[in-house]
């Protein structure tokens, strides 16, 4: 093997670039020798071209500390990864077919409940779910569309076969970083870029304007859309800037709405103005004091009066978390059968609900093994990796299953596949997930590409952001 | 423009125009004050506080209280803080260069340690000065002249008229304006640092050729119309962004807005200087009376106004 590559060790795992034997794998193979071919240091530039890049774009987050506060970049890494038409065209139906399925069953849960009553998902599942919001029963939402915006966590385990770890139905975030990442890596490797036929995915922005248009009330021809932040002090508030500049839609906060006669204005210089529709970036339970936490000082008073009235559209409907809980997850499979008929076409991940005592017992039993969460947590919070953990945190995660057994699941420890990265001047294998954007309008769109979140820690299994993790550039291929 | 923006572009403007009216009020008064006799000195310090603020009597250190004092609202400090975290709120409303203009001044001033500002006062409050110049000279050349570079017009002139009124008023309070010749020896520094309190000494005497006389400062800082530290020609500008705000929103019920500014320029377009001399403070009362109301109607119009008149 060449310079770059000399400590490239290979894990147990799948590796995105090098099949078993070492050789790189044919759509890999220009990176490759690309990566080869560059002299020694010239990484090193294109990294830093790369950061000054995000820098002066403003793509960063805010860390703050007592009164002052500093701003960083969301770690990028230069190598791009590379998914095969085949490959792609595999998860865009699996995913089309997973979306499909889990917005019957939002529906059906707050309607009818079919799904219950036949007993393919245990009702108390259902009422005992944090997510659960008895107030929208019998509601109806645009269109019965309940998930407007996905971004699905797929993961690939030791065989590279693409699972699906989680359904983010509520508000996902980063997409912002899969449309800078691309900018980025044009200008940092246009040659490069250029030998690949990479899918667009800069149309993102006009597709999701067109499915936020999509909800707008009946009869309004020209909705007037905006987007609703927590505020700057939010993490994603580069992201919430970033798209409402891209579509070209106000960007709003609580103070900028109020509620009248059951209608969404916001207060301008020339007067109140009707609000259509609202793609909304602050969770269920903030988003209307009035009727969910009253201690909320980031929502809008009489919001989920206006939205009952359907005077107003929101993205994504409320309740939503109802299908991406972790117990519920389990039951996806199952879900799909049920509404469509069908095998599911992208796998789960192994899942064992714990308040069953013989998967009880036998994960208690292999907590130093497995990969246990918290069912209603996300972002990399309230997780236990087994192998990765003291004996003190398995039991600390003990007594917590204990007490609340259904507040927890349990998964293997998943070999994620790795992907070269460019760690310390050479090049080393790190582990990666995918995120990939599902947009839900007229029709399911996906983004070809997404995002893909690196571990940057040596042998980290955790590509959060808020845990030390990076990305990369996602080409899919056509 | 969403009423919230408005707010924070109209907030960020006062207080940054304030930090630097702290600053050459400072400036020029410290400088000042090393040249002057005991008596008056002490006086001149003593107005110094009350311009500042009208609770304040006295202060061991007028640097700290003025400049530092991180828990006065109206401190250098406090007002340059206020003006970086409304433009942060509103940072994707201005350039990229503005925001790091405000930020910069906000990082120079925050990490200012009292000691060093002690050795070389003037260097400190020359760099504030020019820091909210700078800002405003970036605004002016970096941002669209539309409805929100209009709101930081407003705030601009509209602060500045008030410091400027706020000053005469405690200056008037404890000096007399005299016949139009020359000011007493003893009265020359006050009245000059009182041009130089507003940029104004070297305009007034190219604009008089003439002696330092006390009338003729007077209606200088309050009346001319072209001179850009005066009352008038703050007011004038005013009222034109105001108007060119109601053009741009097409907002109804605006009429009191226009009335009230034009109301305000119409008094100092037509006020003597003998209407002033007889009573100054009235005269200045009534100025800022007209400006309290004035802000109240930009408010109760353009940013926090009831339900029912927005609709």
């Amino acid at each position: 093997m060449h310079t770059i590559f000399k400590d490239y060790g290979l894990s147990t795992g799948y590796d995105e670039m090098f099949d078993a034997n070492g050789k790189p794998r044919p759509h890999y193979e220009h990176v490759h020798s690309r990566l080869n071919e560059l002299p020694s240091g010239e990484l090193f530039k294109r990294q830093e071209a790369a950061d000054q890049s995000f820098l002066t774009q403003g793509v960063t987050f805010t860390v703050y500390h007592d009164d002052s506060s500093t701003e960083r970049i969301f770690p990028y890494d230069l190598v791009p990864r590379i998914i095969p038409a085949n490959e792609w065209s595999h998860i865009e139906k699996g995913l089309q077919q997973r979306i499909t399925a889990l917005n019957l069953f939002i529906h059906d849960v707050y309607h009818d409940a079919k799904i219950l009553n036949d007993k393919v998902v245990p009702r108390d599942l259902i009422y005992s779910c944090k997510s659960y919001r008895r107030e929208m029963r019998g509601l109806n939402v645009p269109n019965q569309i309940y998930i407007s915006i996905t971004g699905s966590d797929i993961v690939r385990d030791g065989d590279g076969t693409y699972r699906v770890l989680e359904d983010n139905l509520r508000v996902p975030s980063g997409v912002s970083y899969m449309l800078s990442n691309r900018q980025v890596i044009k200008r940092v490797f246009p040659l490069l870029f250029q030998n690949y036929d990479v899918r667009p995915v800069e149309p993102y922005s006009q597709s999701l304007l067109a499915v936020l248009r999509h909800l707008a009330p009946k009869g309004v021809e020209d909705p007037n859309i905006v987007l609703l932040t927590p505020g700057v002090f939010n993490s994603a508030y580069f992201e919430h800037t970033f798209l409402a500049r891209q579509m070209g839609i106000e960007l709003v906060e609580n103070k900028d709405l109020l509620v009248h006669n059951s209608v969404v204005y916001m207060r301008t210089t020339s007067g109140l103005q009707r609000v259509d529709v609202i793609y909304r970036r602050i969770d269920d339970d903030f988003i209307d004091p009035l009727v969910f936490r009253s201690d909320s000082i980031l929502g809008v008073p009489g919001l989920f009066n206006a939205y009952r009235s359907g005077n107003v559209g929101l993205a994504n409907a409320l309740g939503t978390g109802i299908a991406d809980d972790k117990a519920i997850y389990a039951y996806v499979p199952a879900i799909i059968k049920y509404y469509l008929g069908e095998d599911p076409i992208l796998p789960n991940v192994d899942t064992w609900l714990l308040d069953d005592e013989k998967n009880r017992n036998h994960v208690l039993a292999n907590l130093d093994k497995l990969v246990v969460k918290a069912v209603g947590e996300s972002g990399g919070y309230g997780m236990l990796i087994g192998p990765a953990s003291t004996k003190k945190e398995q039991e600390a995660f003990r007594a917590l299953i204990q007490q609340n057994p259904r507040n927890y699941i349990a998964q293997p420890t998943l070999a994620l596949s790795t992907s070269p990265c460019f760690i310390d001047g050479g090049i080393a294998p790190r582990h990666i997930d995918l995120r990939p954007y599902v947009l839900y309008g007229d029709k399911i769109t996906i983004t070809p590409g997404g995002l893909t979140r690196v571990a940057l820690r040596e042998g980290s299994l955790v590509v959060n952001s808020s845990q030390g993790g990076g990305s990369k550039d996602t080409w899919v291929l056509d | 423009m969403l009423s919230r923006v408005v707010d924070s572009l109209y907030w960020m403007s006062r207080y940054l125009e304030r930090a630097e009216h702290h600053a050459r009020l400072l400036d020029v008064n410290l400088h000042g004050l090393v040249d002057q006799n005991p008596e008056f000195a002490q006086k001149r310090r003593q107005r110094l506080l009350k311009t500042f603020d009208p609770e304040l009597t006295d202060s061991d250190d007028l640097i700290m209280d003025i400049l530092l004092n991180r828990n006065h609202p109206n401190s250098i400090l406090s007002c340059i803080a206020s003006a970086r975290e409304n433009a942060r709120h509103v940072r994707e409303q201005i350039s990229s260069e503005m925001w790091e203009q405000v930020n910069r001044l906000y990082l120079y001033v925050n990490k200012a340690k009292p000691a060093d500002i002690a050795v070389n006062p003037n260097h400190y409050l020359t760099q504030v000065k020019k820091g909210s110049q700078l800002f405003q000279g970036i605004t002016d050349s970096t941002m669209s002249h539309a409805e929100g570079w209009q709101f930081i017009h407003v705030g601009r002139y509209m602060e500045r008229a008030s410091c400027i009124i706020r000053l005469l008023e405690v200056f008037l309070e404890d000096v007399e304006i005299g016949e139009d010749e020359e000011v007493a020896l003893d009265q020359y520094s006050d009245w000059v640092g009182l041009l130089k309190s507003c940029t104004a000494f070297e305009a007034y005497c190219r604009s008089y050729q003439s002696y330092i006389s006390s009338p003729r400062i007077v209606s200088f800082l309050v009346l001319d119309q072209t001179f850009p530290h005066s009352i008038r020609f703050s007011a004038d500008l005013v009222k034109a962004s105001l108007l060119d705000i109601s053009e741009i929103t097409q907002t109804r019920k605006v009429g009191n807005v226009n009335r009230l500014s034009g109301r305000i320029s119409a008094t100092l377009d037509y006020a003597l200087i003998d209407d002033i001399r007889s009573d100054p403070a009235k005269f200045l009362m009534d100025i800022q009376r007209q400006y309290a109301l004035l802000h109240e109607s930009i408010y109760t119009t353009y940013i926090s106004y009831p339900v029912e008149t927005g609709l």
